[in-house]
């Protein structure tokens, strides 16, 4: 399967992006990792007239913390992210949901901001980054600006981003005292998008969870918190019971849809259960440092 | 559409091409270079048929648009036997019969050999999960497994004796 023909172009800084960008509006996409976009291309379901390749771009790919952050550029690739001692220490959420991004090959050219920018709901990192609470930096003909993550996924497929923006950094709060992660997916196979996979941030003060947000994959047209789930284990001990109404909340919020991974009521199961498992693991990860 | 001069060095030799901004990178090693030893599988970047080593790391050359390995180096399976000896890798692959059709063979032996490169001395849950990105109908990793291990062994046995 060929792709329709387009127009390349392989700009080397971020401002001749967006003059491309804002020069050929509506017809032109972003490539970064290309993991999504090459298939979709490939399809014909994504047919654009000119293709801006970020990847001659110097700069992109940081991966450090500063300021009270983890920095991650837009065009940092999974790859980098598993290999990254401190993202292992100090972010396993980060780390968690890394490892599980399709498979080892797809992971050494997929970008983190690119996982991000597609909007797509069964990708893995708009939940981990919701659950985070992370920033999104991006540039256009008018500026930089700093979105939050709970404000840039739209609608289906769509996000925040203006049509002349390009996503080029990611902030990750950095973890304080009792901070723990985890990011739990059940799929059918390595590769696959997942049936429903659950991340969890939370906050840990001895037994008591004193705060968490927890960001669905897969279950909603557009990538969600699971506030209901969030405010069930808020302030409370990470009982049994605790967990249940978590996991039950969870899974009555979320929205999935019958497809080749399971009907509306398995997928809620599944959600369910995750949901509960991850914010165990994190609470214990929480308990033993942030590893 | 637009078309690009592309100058990719592919097992060593400079190649220059003029190609459209469409044509994959798989299709230019098969098509442009006569590389045929790259295998198209899937067509989906799910098989992993067609993996070779751009700068060193293993892709899917299928997801890859020739225009972005310009002025890149690519390996491909051609080069992997030097001086026409059976790389350790294919040896494997001969003596522990790690292939039955064939047709993921390529791609297994690329990532094969970009995983003992990063980690000469891979478990055998950490040679899964490297090949974890190529699928064989076959069914046959078992013996891929012990066809990994097999290479890593030899080079170890070679490295030391030398």
């Amino acid at each position: 399967m060929i792709p329709g023909s387009f127009d390349y172009h392989a700009p080397t800084t971020v401002e001749e992006a967006i003059g491309l960008l804002a020069r050929h509006g509506a017809g032109a996409k972003l490539l970064a990792g290309g993991h999504s976009l090459i298939p979709a291309m490939r399809f014909r379901l994504a047919q654009p007239e000119t293709l801006i390749d970020l990847n001659r771009i110097p700069g992109l790919d940081a991966l450090r913390e500063d300021g009270g952050h983890l920095v991650i550029g837009a065009l940092t690739r999974e790859v980098a992210i598993e290999d990254s001692g401190l993202v292992r220490t100090r972010y396993p959420l980060l780390a968690d949901t890394s490892a599980v991004v399709a498979d080892p090959l797809v992971r050494n050219r997929g970008t983190v901001g690119g996982n991000l920018a597609h909007a797509d709901p069964a990708n893995d990192h708009p939940a981990a980054m919701l659950a985070y609470g992370a920033e999104l930096i991006a540039q256009g003909s008018a500026g930089r600006r700093t979105i939050a993550i709970d404000d840039f996924f739209t609608e289906f497929f769509e996000s925040a981003l203006a049509a002349d923006e390009v996503l080029i950094e990611i902030r990750i709060p950095a973890p304080g005292k009792g901070a723990g992660g985890a990011y739990l997916k059940l799929e059918r196979k390595v590769g696959d998008y997942a049936i429903s996979a659950v991340a969890v941030q939370l906050v840990m003060d001895g037994k008591t969870c004193r705060e968490a947000r927890i960001g669905l994959t897969n279950v909603n047209p557009v990538p969600m918190r699971a506030t209901g789930a969030e405010a069930a284990v808020a302030g409370k001990e990470l009982t049994d019971q605790v967990l249940e109404a978590a996991g039950k909340a969870a899974a009555a919020q979320c929205d999935p849809s019958t497809d080749l991974r399971g009907g509306v009521d398995y997928k809620r199961d599944v959600t369910r259960v995750l949901t509960k498992r991850a914010l165990r693991k994190a609470a214990e990860r929480a308990k033993g440092g942030a590893a | 559409m637009s078309r690009h001069t592309i100058t990719v060095t592919v097992n060593g030799e400079e190649n220059t091409r003029e190609v459209d901004a469409r044509t994959l990178l798989v299709h230019f090693l098969r098509e442009d270079l006569d590389l045929t030893g790259t295998h198209i599988g899937c067509d989906t970047t799910s098989c992993g048929a067609c993996t070779v080593l751009l700068d060193g790391v293993a892709v899917k050359s299928c997801t890859l648009f020739a225009v972005q390995a310009d002025g890149g180096a690519v390996e491909t399976i051609e080069a992997l036997a030097a001086g026409g000896a059976l790389h350790p890798l294919q040896e494997g692959f001969w003596e522990k019969h790690g292939l039955q059709c064939g047709y993921c063979t390529p791609g297994m032996l690329m990532t094969g050999s970009a995983l003992l490169a990063a980690n000469p001395n891979p478990s055998e849950l950490q040679i899964r999960e490297a090949i974890s990105g190529n699928l064989c109908r076959c069914t046959g990793y078992v013996n891929i497994v012990k066809a990994v291990q097999y290479a890593a062994e030899k080079m170890a046995a070679d490295e030391g004796g030398n």
